[in-house]
């Protein structure tokens, strides 16, 4: 048995220090430590994208990333992706082309979209194939959640 | 079920010689653990045994790429994401490029490392057949030396490596040899992203007066290790590309791989493809 390690980072401009084991896995400790639940767990291995975040500008499955290798950084989870009252273009999108149906892997799917834009804002057809490739839907409602990202580029 | 989280340990050296220290001073204790694509998948499944780990993810000193007239350098933590953004290694080594792009997805890309492919030694990773056609060496570094040596014959066997418990992979180098060369990489997995390959060739090939002059193959998931066959390259080298050539090489290949029935495909399938992509390679270096 290792003792727990005091660690601190920052998720979605928030900063927090706390105590955790360091091979925990960070989906847990966003999940159980900071009660935000918006990031789901799918298969747990890295397959599905559910647990995606965006961990200093780049997409990550949190599934993935034992919390004592983001000690410092700056997280973003689905719940930081709407600014206050005003969804993102992506989650508005999302709502409007019903990109979300039984809604477990929309936050994944939305942050690989927010993530896709914020690098490049006029993806073609390929290279938004390609940002979200590492997301599954086991709904399997890929054109709504195509056409929901191509409709939030429009924007 | 998942490994007992407060059963591990995971630390963060200051630096590379810190980390290099703490593999010396304890050998075979300590393991490095670098983007934790592959190893968080075992401790999911109850499979990651060994339990003190060495954080070497946040040593930048290990993810530089640089280039010189000569050859290309990697460092060991160049994740795929890097690999694929990188201009010369787009130009000149774009089977690597490919690899990197059909290694998971964008999330996994981010995070898995070229040194990590090869160390985790999985014989289905997508990176190393690149690494082997194109003849790279790879740094092993460890408190008190530091030795290069040729990629081909790193891997004895099943999960098996010429590395000792105090050495950790440093870089990978490639010669800048690629101009006049034919590179094919083909990976064939159950979908695009996300898959682990059933079949994996990278070959680069290069042509005179018909005839071929040089050939290099590798490939991934048809032995228990990634594979340089280097008999069949010996079958092809000085020979016209045409149909009695292909048939040779299928006939040389066969002999030289041995794939097997496992959760992703099967030997017998796995052996129909590998030959067919040989044969592809081939009616493409034809027509280079």
């Amino acid at each position: 048995m290792n003792a727990k390690q005091t660690l601190s980072l920052k998720v979605n401009g928030q900063s927090r220090t706390f105590e955790s084991y360091p091979m925990a896995r960070l989906l847990d400790v966003l999940r159980e430590e900071f009660a935000l639940t918006g990031t789901k767990e799918g298969c747990g291995e890295g397959e599905c994208g559910a647990c995606a975040v965006i961990i200093d500008g780049h997409i990550v499955n949190s599934c993935l990333v034992p919390i004592a290798q983001v000690s410092n950084a700056n997280i973003t989870t689905i719940e930081g992706v709407a600014q206050e009252e005003q969804l993102h273009q992506v989650q508005q999108a999302f709502i409007d082309h019903g990109g979300a149906q039984c809604g477990i892997c929309t936050p994944g799917m939305v942050l690989a979209a927010v993530d896709l834009l914020a690098r490049n804002p006029t993806p073609n057809e390929a290279e938004i194939r390609n940002g979200l490739a590492g997301n599954l839907c086991r709904c399997t409602g890929y054109m709504k959640i195509f056409e929901s990202v191509v409709k939030a580029m429009n924007r | 079920m998942r490994g007992y989280v407060p059963k591990y340990q995971l630390i963060t050296p200051a630096s590379l010689d810190e980390a290099l220290a703490i593999l010396a001073d304890e050998p075979g204790v300590w393991k490095p653990f670098a983007g934790g694509t592959d190893l968080m998948v075992l401790l999911e499944s109850g499979n990651l045994h060994h339990h003190n780990y060495i954080n070497i993810w946040p040593l930048t000193e290990l993810r530089q790429i640089e280039v010189s007239p000569q050859h290309i350098t990697l460092g060991a933590l160049t994740a795929y994401t890097d690999i694929q953004a990188n201009p010369i290694l787009r130009s000149e080594f774009p089977m690597l490029c490919q690899a990197a792009s059909e290694t998971g997805g964008l999330a996994i890309q981010n995070r898995g490392t070229i040194g990590g492919n090869i160390v985790n030694a999985s014989p289905a990773a997508d990176s190393p057949p690149a690494l082997l056609a194109y003849d790279a060496q790879i740094e092993l570094t460890s408190r008190s030396s530091s030795r290069w040596i040729p990629y081909q014959g790193f891997h004895t066997g099943y999960k098996k490596m010429q590395m000792g418990a105090d050495e950790l992979l440093t870089r990978i180098r490639m010669s800048r040899k690629t101009a006049n060369c034919y590179h094919y990489y083909r990976k064939v997995g159950t979908r695009k992203a996300q898959a682990i390959s059933k079949v994996c060739l990278a070959a680069v090939g290069s042509t005179l007066d018909q005839r071929i002059t040089d050939v290099r193959i590798a490939f991934g998931s048809v032995a228990p290790i990634v594979i340089r066959c280097l008999r069949t390259e010996d079958a092809l080298r000085g020979k016209t590309p045409g149909n009695q050539t292909t048939q040779l090489a299928r006939e040389t290949l066969v002999n030289e791989i041995a794939p097997i029935d496992d959760i992703r495909s099967t030997a017998s399938y796995r052996l129909r493809v590998a030959t067919n992509l040989l044969a592809d390679f081939l009616e493409q270096l034809q027509l280079h």
